[in-house]
């Protein structure tokens, strides 16, 4: 694998690798110094041009505890601001000498062209309404973690479908692993086609509910109102939300996520989301070794986990100060 | 004595089909005939070629004025002989765009210097803004046969109802883009399938069908001459068939592109692939193939929309739409089109030709005494269509790297060899 802009390039068995691996990084990420060396001399960027922090700093997090070295390109600061292309962005970026760029663009299919024009291993981080993939890896590490397999499992993903690249992600990572899926949605916030997709679709959460193993609650944007998607964010919650009523008709063991940030009195109840089952802090820890298991399946030359880190006193250690400048000043 | 003989081709017409040499002198056909004399005269090898009325686009963006870096009107002309067409018909959503008479007399001198005969349509509204009428009457004067907002559609249903009534008057035609903008908005490809999939907000099939409904019931009220451009869905097909058999005075046209790409093109991120309307699924290629053939649509047209590499070359929602068609145009249509060479023929040349007005000089037949505008191809050539060879100033032709058969040879514009053996002589 050279990239990651999909998980349609996964496929099942490149997701289970990936969760294999993850168990390896969460065993590393419980240690004292829960770094290891097997990243060293590698170059992670994070090219955002939309803000989301903590993807951004989960991405960061996990290139360091490998040791890698990080740099941001943040748009807000850069040349980008004046006008600058993706593909010279790129350039500038690349010529600096990287060698993975972790892309979040607004626009869907970036990470796709990103890596059509670059020379360096290319991770989506997120573009426009397209794909998600680590976030659905993570989602997939969540529930094995708490219900031990997704196979046969059924998984309620409800809300604003149309515009989420989560719930793309998540339908084809739960599906090649075995759940069945159904998507939650009033018709206006399903995409217009779904065709292919491996779901089946309902309009009525609370039939779904009590076969539902996991309610994935996907958040409701405001500017959905101003679109005539749905009359009122009273009448989504309504319909749609996960009131209290309704987590107390799920069974015990079944799970409540949500990808973050979440509205909480909207989607999600505000007492719901600290209940228990709902997993929405165990996404964003496990959200680290993921990522750490995706950047070394990239970018690892084969040195093994088990490498001690070395004494924080050798010279060695200078490569691990990160820079956080501008990329392309 | 003739200056120029076109020996030993195939010659098809509207009125026929004969191996036939032609002689041109001057501007004109002096002769058609077998074993003409060709003492004293250049003589152009036909053998195993067509030879054709030159093919007539009725949909040519050109970029001048304002785009100087992506084409002008010179540049799309060479593009334009190269493809076999002796006369293009450019439109109006250029900066500023072809609105008044300053703009018109502009692009109509440039043309004077350009390879092909060029003509350009102007807009329906002033600036292309929906909201009054341009001096379409001062335009008609100075030649335009053709008014249309492309790029978009006159959104108003009164404004538009107005302009079909006042170009009745001008013996004008209105040729209309077809896209409600309020359905379309924020859509960058066909809303289904692969937009669903791949992300990316869609433009439904609806957004052109009300349109061309609409306007089919403004031409019922009005009897106006009414176009309908780039026909995109199976749905539009089906409208423009049933107006057609009620006896309307509809015309339309299909691009290259919409009978042979699908918007599974679009899974590649590449906005070479984005074009308005945009490329649909694989029943409507179906639906505009069946069209081109039964003769609900009248004409073969390229929607010929350079843009640079820089504008290309971003995000898919944020490139501009458009693609390269006229060095393809011929190509395509002999390559994907399982028509008779006439049938293909009257919709590349002399039925767009009707359309524009512009029977006088180009279409066909070829004929003594007609003005010497013609084609010469071979049928069975195949080629690979290479970007770095275009004569367009842009790039962004769709169909790099693919196979066609059929390659334009010669192209004569009144009488002048302007193509010989696929290079441009001047």
């Amino acid at each position: 694998m050279r990239h990651l802009l999909s998980i349609a390039d996964l496929g099942a068995d490149g997701i289970e690798e990936i969760l294999r691996l993850t168990d390896s990084f969460v065993e590393v990420s419980a240690r004292n110094i829960p770094k290891v060396p097997v990243l060293r001399g590698k170059t992670v960027v994070s090219l955002f041009y939309e803000d989301s922090t903590r993807t951004r700093l989960s991405f960061e997090a996990a290139a360091k505890r490998l040791s890698a070295d990080t740099m941001t390109f943040s748009v807000g600061t850069s040349s980008v601001k004046k006008g600058e292309s993706v593909r010279d962005t790129l350039q500038t970026i690349e010529a600096m000498g990287v060698d993975a760029i972790v892309v979040r663009h607004g626009s869907a299919g970036v990470p796709v062209q990103v890596a059509r024009w670059g020379t360096s291993a290319v991770i989506n981080a997120g573009d426009g309404w397209h794909e998600h993939p680590t976030q659905a890896l993570l989602d997939c590490y969540t529930i094995r973690q708490r219900l031990g397999s997704l196979a046969g499992r059924s998984i309620a993903i409800v809300g604003d479908i149309k515009h989420s690249r989560v719930a793309r992600s998540d339908v084809l990572a739960f599906t090649a692993l075995g759940a069945e899926v159904t998507l939650v949605a009033p018709p206006t916030l399903l995409p217009p086609s779904l065709d292919g997709w491996p779901v089946k679709v309902s309009h009525d959460l609370d039939a779904v509910l009590p076969t539902t193993d996991v309610a994935y609650l996907l958040r409701m944007q405001q500017e959905r109102m101003t679109e005539a998607l749905v009359p009122s964010l009273r009448e989504y919650s309504t319909c749609y939300g996960m009131t209290s009523a309704r987590a107390d008709r799920l069974a015990d063991t079944s799970l409540i996520m949500h990808p973050g940030p979440m509205n909480r009195g909207v989607e999600i109840a505000a007492e719901v989301a600290d209940r228990p089952n709902a997993t929405v802090v165990d996404q964003v820890r496990n959200g680290v070794p993921v990522r750490m298991a995706v950047l070394f399946l990239l970018l690892g030359s084969g040195s093994t986990l088990y490498d001690p880190v070395p004494d924080p006193a050798t010279p060695d250690d200078e490569t691990e100060h990160d820079e956080h400048g501008s990329a392309g000043a | 004595m003739p200056e120029l003989v076109i020996k030993g081709g195939r010659v098809i017409d509207q009125d026929g089909d004969r191996v036939a040499d032609v002689a041109i002198d001057g501007e004109r056909i002096a002769e058609v005939g077998t074993d003409l004399d060709t003492a004293g005269a250049r003589v152009i090898d036909a053998g195993g070629c067509i030879v054709s009325p030159g093919l007539v686009d009725l949909h040519t963006h050109l970029r001048e004025p304002g785009k100087e870096d992506a084409e002008t009107i010179e540049s799309g002309s060479r593009a334009a002989v190269l493809g076999g067409y002796t006369a293009i018909v450019a439109m109006p959503n250029t900066t500023p765009a072809i609105d008044d008479a300053a703009v018109v007399q502009f692009v109509l001198d440039a043309g004077r210097k350009a390879v092909c005969d060029v003509h350009t349509s102007a807009a329906i509204t002033v600036g292309r803004q929906g909201e009054a009428l341009a001096p379409m009457a001062e335009l008609a004067a100075l030649g335009v046969r053709i008014f249309t907002d492309d790029g978009s559609g006159v959104q108003d249903d009164r404004l538009m109802r107005r302009a079909m009534e006042y170009a009745g008057g001008l013996g004008v035609t209105l040729a209309q883009h077809c896209e409600i903008e309020s359905l379309m908005a924020g859509g960058h490809m066909h809303e289904g399938e692969w937009s669903s999939r791949l992300g990316i907000p869609g433009i439904p099939a609806a957004a052109e069908e009300l349109m061309v409904q609409r306007d089919l019931a403004l031409a019922e009220l009005t009897g106006a001459q009414v176009h309908f451009q780039h026909m995109s869905t199976a749905g539009s097909v089906e409208l423009i068939r049933a107006a057609k058999a009620k006896g309307l005075r509809a015309t339309a046209e299909a691009t290259t592109h919409h009978f042979t790409l699908t918007h599974a093109e679009v899974a590649s991120y590449d906005p070479v692939f984005k074009v308005n309307p945009p490329l649909r699924t694989d029943a409507d290629v179906a639906a505009v193939r069946a069209g081109l053939a039964d003769g609900t649509i009248d004409a073969i047209a390229t929607d010929h929309a350079p843009h640079t590499q820089q504008d290309k070359e971003a995000p898919f929602d944020q490139a501009p739409p458009g693609m390269l068609g006229l060095e393809t145009a011929l190509a395509l249509a002999l390559t994907e089109l399982d028509l008779p060479i006439e049938r293909l023929l009257a919709l590349l040349s002399w039925q767009p030709a009707a359309i524009a007005g512009l029977t006088a000089t180009h279409g066909g037949p070829i004929a003594e005494g007609r003005p010497a505008n013609l084609c010469v191809f071979d049928p069975t050539a195949r080629w690979v269509v290479d970007p770095a060879t275009s004569a367009s100033r842009s790039r962004n032709t769709p169909y790099a790297g693919r196979s066609l058969t059929g390659r334009v040879r010669h192209t004569v514009v009144f009488g002048e060899p302007v193509v010989i053996d696929g290079e441009v002589q001047r």
